[in-house]
């Protein structure tokens, strides 16, 4: 290709009018000869070898070109890249008398400025989209056994484990306790809850109320085969404006020693339940102790899954909390099988982080979440915080119109199938 | 099923015809994959021969084979990019280590994800255009159709061999749904909403082409760092292919402006109700297409800022654009970048940590290269002579996901309210009648050599062939 007599060369050339920049041909160049700015594509001259192996890839044809140049005055790459069309070929004559070629200045666009105006709120009630059944599948929940309106006003339970589930040395503990029934009935399933009567009177001498808990162990009992339930009971230290309150339950629960025995009712709830039908798939959402239902569910489903008899679905957990340190069970959370659950925390107050809620994570795993949402085999359940529920309804809604659904239709779906269920407080 | 001839039916470099296991999976999904391609493929092509190129090995002289097939005979190949020797992992936590060969357990879910919404896309695409046979402009553009569309399902076997090599039964079971979903349809749609827009002219298929196809360009180069060798290796293929794809948008966009312009300048007019009683596209509604793709597929590449980026880059599954040609530590922690947010009603500039804004980052790249085609396009305008500029509209117009997604916002970047936006947008978007009107445009020209009267022929032929060589022959 070359002329050493006439020191003439035959030089490789882009179009850049025709050429994409889709860089085929720098990734296909042995040589490395071929180099781009944000405006062109070209070729060194005195790397490329003409073996011609970038030619084949390219999709516009601008990457065959060439022109005899003489070799001191070859195109540059600092010329290549500022031209706008190739240059003429040289005549016989010109070739003998060497000129030069001038670059061209590249522009980038600028980006318009942005001016602000009011933005308009939307009414929103999350609470209309609660269903009020449980999923089709669900297995038959037993409800007020043991109660004042009830032949049996309570049934006493014997504590055989009370164990702190958060890292020491947090404002906050939050206890797993587990209690016993003995060979008293409590049929009880995943997401249903029990009621605690703290001994004692109020300041004004009468009984203290119920507390109710959710339940946090699977419907064969915490430990698999045995009477028993587990409860995820966080030390309430002051109530929702911050002022300082001493929860009559809670610390009742969170103080209380193996042997000790407690009074119970319940169960309660026939909805708030999981699909037992195989390839159903869950999606939880909750906060703090509101993981307890997600608990029950994710570990009837494991449990299921080691026995090889049931097709699991998917299941997709977001957890949110202040921090990983204040978040129940994060150790055995995060030992589950990936593939098994698709965990997804949300910590608001890590810090050096920005603030993320559950439903900003929601969001970002929105592309997952509407097929769920499409799939009537998918069950969405929501328990914690009262003030992240209409953020997470919110969420669900964007997301299924962002993915195309009549939101307005997919709600009441949602509701009428038993497919979305709120508890939150 | 029959037995496949695997080397001569699905010409790979993997080894397939000595893997018994990769070979049932796709004995399995092969006839599926053929039933979707005869449900969901392109119209009514099925007999036709299509000048194609077949790629049949991944060195440069191989993988550009041409001659005339048809379609569902198409070989669909499985090609990765030659391995390079003790490949190190470039970019993350786990810079300087070995690149995976095999899929690591923890980030066996992430990987799979990122897999699975890479391979709902090729499918859908073809799904979004099956019904542009019909209406081609010419041979040499239908021709062109069908080319994206194999390429597009070949990429799905390039997914769908990850995940029946690597993933297991969840891959095969992934796999299998990649098959079941259908672009657009309620029950049951795309995985991303650009992919589930539908495509019903040519004018939105050469805009997808450019836009879109361009984001799986910067999807595919941010796969081809991944520290998952075989999907970095298979990555790298298919941005030879994705080239053609945004090359058909490209110039087809800039032959239907060189079309406008002239019919502008022989009629003396840049009155829109003129040119469209002329049959050409005017350039105040191409430009409203372009605000329509370019916001669209902007929203593809996710929220402005993500953890699940951070997680992604740091954990070295997915790198940046071109991250080998970058200049910094790779590992980004205590760097920030700034972000467009919504805030009160008002768009801010914020900045935030550089790995939660991986998504923003590759936006930013990909914005600034389709930038650059448009103002290839705006070339064309000022040749002919013509005082009008197509522009890409700001950041946060007519966005659906990301913090900006709250706010209306005008191309120039005014934040509007509901009102003023709904009086004037379809100023900025395509309306009915736009869609309508381009839609009257669309009759079927395939004679060789004849174009319609919308848009110019091509400055060449595809492998240098004559522009009115016979590229579709009709049995």
């Amino acid at each position: 290709m070359t002329d050493p007599a006439a020191g003439l060369i035959k030089q490789h050339l882009i179009d850049p009018e025709i050429c994409i920049r889709c860089n085929t041909c720098e990734a296909t160049c042995p040589l490395g000869a071929i180099t781009h700015d944000s405006r062109n594509y070209v070729v060194d001259a005195a790397k490329c070898n003409l073996c011609m192996d970038c030619v084949p890839p390219c999709p516009t044809g601008s990457i065959d070109n060439w022109r005899t140049m003489p070799r001191a005055e070859a195109y540059s790459v600092e010329a290549q890249l500022g031209w706008d069309e190739l240059p003429a070929e040289w005549s016989a004559e010109a070739l003998a008398a060497a000129s030069g070629a001038a670059g061209v200045e590249t522009s980038e666009p600028e980006a318009p400025a942005a001016i602000a105006v009011e933005s308009t709120v939307h009414e929103f009630n999350s609470a209309q989209f609660n269903a009020t059944l449980p999923p089709w599948s669900a297995a038959h929940a037993y409800i007020n056994l043991y109660g004042p309106r009830c032949a049996q006003h309570s049934i006493s339970a014997t504590v055989v484990g009370n164990v702190r589930v958060t890292e020491v040395g947090t404002d906050y503990d939050t206890h797993h306790v587990v209690l016993d029934f003995g060979s008293l009935p409590l049929p009880v399933l995943e997401g249903q809850s029990i009621g605690i009567l703290p001994p004692g009177v109020d300041a004004d001498g009468r009984p203290h109320h119920a507390r109710q808990y959710s339940i946090a162990s699977p419907r064969n009992g915490e430990r698999p085969g045995y009477n028993n339930v587990s409860l995820t009971i966080k030390r309430v230290l002051e109530d929702y404006q911050g002022r300082p309150v001493r929860g009559v339950a809670s610390n009742y629960m969170c103080d209380l020693e193996v042997g000790d025995r407690v009074e119970v009712i319940g169960p309660f709830g026939a909805s708030f339940l999981m699909p037992n039908h195989p390839r159903s798939h869950i999606v939880m959402i909750c906060t703090g102790t509101g993981s307890a239902p997600m608990r029950a569910m994710t570990e009837w489903r494991r449990r299921l899954r080691a026995s090889g008899k049931f097709e699991g679905g998917k299941l997709m957990l977001f957890f949110g909390a202040r921090s990983q340190q204040e978040l129940p069970y994060f150790g055995p959370l995060t030992k589950l099988p990936k593939d098994f659950i698709d965990i997804n925390f949300a910590f608001s107050r890590t810090p050096g982080q920005p603030k993320r809620h559950v439903q900003d994570v929601m969001r970002e795993r929105a592309a997952d979440l509407a097929v769920l949402l499409a799939d009537s085999n998918a069950y969405f359940y929501v328990c914690g915080l009262k003030a992240m529920e209409e953020g997470v309804v919110l969420a669900l809604r964007d997301i299924a119109t962002q993915a195309g659904m009549d939101w307005e239709r997919l709600g009441a779906t949602l509701k009428q199938e038993g497919r979305l269920h709120l508890e939150t407080y | 099923m029959s037995s496949i001839d695997y080397s001569q039916k699905i010409p790979n470099n993997v080894d397939l015809s000595a893997d018994r296991t990769l070979q049932r999976a796709l004995e399995q999904w092969q006839p599926n994959y053929l039933s979707w391609w005869k449900d969901m493929g392109p119209d009514g092509s099925l007999d036709y021969d299509v000048y194609l190129r077949t790629a049949t090995s991944v060195d440069p002289q191989g993988w550009a084979h041409f001659d005339y097939v048809k379609m569902p005979d198409y070989r669909w190949g499985i090609f990765l990019n030659p391995a390079e020797q003790d490949r190190k992992i470039h970019f993350g936590d786990h810079k300087g280590e070995a690149a995976w060969q095999d899929v690591p357990g923890e980030y066996r879910a992430n990987l799979r994800r990122i897999i699975v919404t890479q391979g709902d896309t090729e499918p859908a695409s073809v799904e979004q255009q099956r019904h542009l046979g019909l209406t081609c402009p010419s041979q040499y553009d239908l021709r062109n159709l069908f080319q994206v569309n194999v390429e597009e399902g070949r990429h799905l076997w390039a997914m769908v061999y990850l995940l029946h090599k690597y993933f297991g039964r969840d891959g095969r079971e992934e796999a299998e749904d990649l098959l079941e979903r259908r672009s657009g349809e309620a029950d049951n749609p795309r995985i991303l909403q650009a992919f589930n827009e539908p495509t019903p002219d040519w004018l939105s298929f050469f805009m997808f082409t450019y836009f879109t196809d361009r984001d799986g360009k910067f999807q595919l180069c941010a796969l081809a760092e991944s520290s998952f060798d075989p999907l970095a290796r298979t990555s790298k293929f298919m941005l030879t292919e994705e080239a053609h794809h945004m090359f058909v948008g490209e110039s087809g966009i800039s032959r239907i402006i060189q079309r406008t312009c002239q019919v502008m300048n022989e009629l003396k007019t840049d009155d829109p109700a003129r040119l469209r009683a002329a049959g050409v596209v005017d350039l105040p509604t191409l430009q409203r297409y372009l605000n329509f793709h370019f916001s669209v597929t902007i929203d593809l590449f996710g929220a402005d800022e993500s953890s699940n980026a951070a997680i992604f880059y740091s954990s070295g599954l997915k790198g940046r654009f071109e991250e080998g040609k970058r200049s910094d530590d790779h590992q980004l922690k205590g760097l920030t970048y700034t972000v467009l947010k919504a805030d009160n009603g008002r768009l801010i500039e914020k900045d935030v940590p550089m790995l939660n804004a991986l998504n923003e980052v590759l936006r930013d790249d990909y914005i600034k290269d389709s930038v650059a085609g448009v103002e290839r396009w705006n070339k064309v305008i000022e040749k002919a002579g013509i005082p009008f500029r197509l522009k890409t509209p700001h950041k946060a117009f007519h966005r659906n996901i990301g913090s900006q997604a709250t706010l209306k916002v005008s191309p120039e970047g005014k934040v509007l309210s509901e009102a003023e936006w709904a009086a004037r947008v379809d100023e900025w978007l395509p309306s009915a009648s736009d869609r309508a009107y381009v839609q009257s445009l669309m009759g079927r020209v395939v004679e060789p050599g004849k174009f319609a009267n919308w848009i110019a022929p091509p400055m060449i032929g595809i492998n240098r062939q004559p522009v009115d060589f016979e590229y579709v022959r009709f049995n």
